[in-house]
């Protein structure tokens, strides 16, 4: 019972998170929890507070009430470097693509001892084969679909014990749409816990197990996606859609 | 030729690579061969020793956003370690022939790496990270500085000018296809050329060089995968006021006569170099501070009353042809 308990123990903890980006007051006590091994959606209309979460844990915008403690341990006071470090991998919403940087470089990068793992690379190139054909190609040089898998592969190049990803399909075909929720419930079956913003509510209901949904720096909804998914009335009021008009 | 090499191909931005040779090759009909080779070789040897002062500051400005005009000091600095280390060692000019000079130089180059290194240290320290993402600001407190640094050099070295002979064997010139080549120039090439070869295999082979350039582009997401950037800055800073020192000393070798201005009197030119380069970008200061040397000899030679103003003609044209200059960094 006691190994089930540590088994279910949240990784990622919110308590009354506010930020603050210069006067703006943005994020308003922000309370919610990621489980370890699966995936947690963070949803909400433009303007929520979403991004600023993930800035926020990343230590990208200062923690300035409420603390984030990840596998237990306090992380709004650390820099970046720091959080990244711990295990954190981070996805922004502009992928963070370095342009003038090839493929491997990009991928390079973000190995902690500047090797690779084959055996991982050929688990990434087997998600994204893509990646392989441009591997010593400018990342400038590719498509928006292209760059957003770049950015999947670098987060996951190595063994992180947390994967935040903001809005991979801002922009995307649906084809590649497709793709990127294949690989997403590929990561979550191999037991990989991730944290996803995402504004396309059929991505969110393919890939989600957890879901908080945010509004005006508040999270007004926490539960399991399946039930959102199932329930039109609830979407409607949260989000102000429904699931029909979006598949 | 496959998609993929077909691709590789476009992404190269052959105009602005095609800009160099192209200028060279313009100004030959309006002279002879030798004087067309002597000005070409003089006018890149020129451009190698900015390059030296220039690759530093585009290094920090592409890097940290920083403008230091301070970076002024540095050079003269080098100078005038330069002249220091030379009366220490006047054997080695005079009777020590290749390995002497050679010797000569090296400790002068070493001393000023070093020395500016140090001094640009505690620069950064001091004053630059007080004004980080404060372009007006940094532009007040590093004049400020540089007022301060060159007072500091007169107290140090006095006001008058400092003479430095260079050694026996690099004084003079060498006849090449009826080209008289000075032979001092033709070593600031190959000093020149070395430090940019290193400064590419380190930009490009080193894992310390992709830091640098992808922090270049996204300071954030350098820091999102775990890299401390305000260390790679301060490193970035101390390369950066090093290879102005290099570059003071051999300015300061090449004119003979050092003076605290020395240093302050080349910005112009550095920021027209790092304008047409592109902001930040060390492959485009290369080329740009060549052009810049080619441009000062052939205008001296075809229109000597030009000559004051050709460089801020060519900055203009680039930059009506590229408004971000030939090789812009990407940023996001």
């Amino acid at each position: 019972m006691a190994e089930k308990l540590q088994a279910e123990a949240p990784l990622l903890v919110l308590e009354g998170v506010e930020t603050l980006i210069g006067a703006y007051h943005i994020l308003h006590g922000v309370d919610f929890s990621v489980r370890p091994g699966r995936v947690t959606m963070l949803l909400g209309r433009n303007g929520a507070g979403k991004t600023t979460t993930l800035r926020t844990i990343m230590g990208l915008w200062r923690t300035a009430k409420g603390r984030i403690l990840f596998d237990g341990k306090p992380i709004s006071g650390l820099e970046t470097p720091d959080i990244a470090r711990a295990g954190i991998a981070y996805v922004p919403e502009n992928m963070g693509i370095f342009s003038d940087l090839t493929v491997r470089e990009n991928m390079l990068l973000a190995t902690t001892g500047g090797r690779f793992d084959e055996a991982r690379l050929e688990m990434i190139f087997g998600f994204f084969p893509i990646l392989r054909t441009k591997w010593n190609d400018r990342a400038g040089l590719m498509s928006g679909g292209q760059k957003q898998m770049l950015a999947i592969a670098r987060a996951i190049v190595e063994e992180r014990r947390l994967l935040i990803v903001d809005e991979p399909t801002k922009g995307l075909a649906p084809a590649v749409i497709d793709h990127l929720i294949a690989c997403m419930n590929e990561l979550k079956a191999a037991n990989t816990t991730i944290l996803l913003v995402e504004q396309n509510f059929h991505m969110a209901c393919s890939v989600g197990d957890d879901v908080a949904v945010m509004d005006d720096g508040v999270i007004v909804h926490r539960g399991s996606m399946a039930e959102l998914a199932a329930d039109d009335a609830l979407q409607t009021r949260l989000l102000g859609l429904n699931l029909a008009s979006h598949q | 030729m496959t998609g993929d090499q077909k691709s590789r191909l476009n992404a190269i931005d052959w105009p602005a690579y095609m800009l160099l040779p192209l200028f060279v090759l313009a100004a030959l009909p309006f002279m002879s061969f030798p004087t067309w080779l002597t000005l070409t070789i003089a006018g890149a040897a020129m451009g190698m020793m900015l390059f030296l002062m220039a690759s530093g500051l585009t290094l920090i400005f592409g890097l940290m956003d920083v403008i230091t005009f301070a970076h002024g000091a540095f050079i003269s600095l080098g100078a005038y370690l330069a002249t220091g280390v030379f009366a220490a060692l006047p054997g080695l000019a005079k009777t020590g022939g290749w390995p002497g000079a050679l010797a000569l130089l090296g400790a002068a180059l070493t001393v000023a790496i070093v020395v500016t290194g140090l001094v640009g240290w505690l620069f950064e320290i001091v004053i630059i990270r007080r004004v980080y993402g404060s372009h007006l600001r940094q532009i007040l407190i590093t004049v400020g500085g540089l007022i301060v640094a060159q007072e500091l050099i007169v107290v140090v070295w006095g006001a008058n000018p400092i003479p430095i002979e260079k050694p026996a064997v690099l004084q003079g010139s060498v006849t090449i296809f009826g080209a008289a080549i000075e032979v001092y120039r033709l070593v600031a090439v190959v000093i020149g050329i070395l430090v940019c070869a290193a400064l590419q295999f380190l930009l490009s082979k080193t894992r310390l060089g992709l830091m640098v350039r992808a922090g270049v582009e996204n300071i954030e997401m350098v820091e999102a995968l775990g890299f401390r950037v305000k260390r790679l800055f301060v490193g970035v800073f101390v390369a950066g006021t090093a290879l102005a020192g290099v570059g003071g000393v051999m300015w300061g070798v090449y004119q003979g006569l050092v003076t605290p201005a020395i240093g302050p009197e080349m910005m112009i030119l550095v920021f027209i170099i790092l304008i047409i380069g592109g902001m930040g970008s060390v492959g485009g200061a290369f080329i740009a501070a060549i052009l810049v040397g080619l441009t000062t000899n052939y205008a001296g030679f075809l229109a000597p009353k030009l000559a004051l103003g050709s460089n801020i003609l060519l900055m203009v044209a680039i930059l009506l042809w590229r408004p971000r200059g030939l090789f812009p960094l990407v940023k996001s």
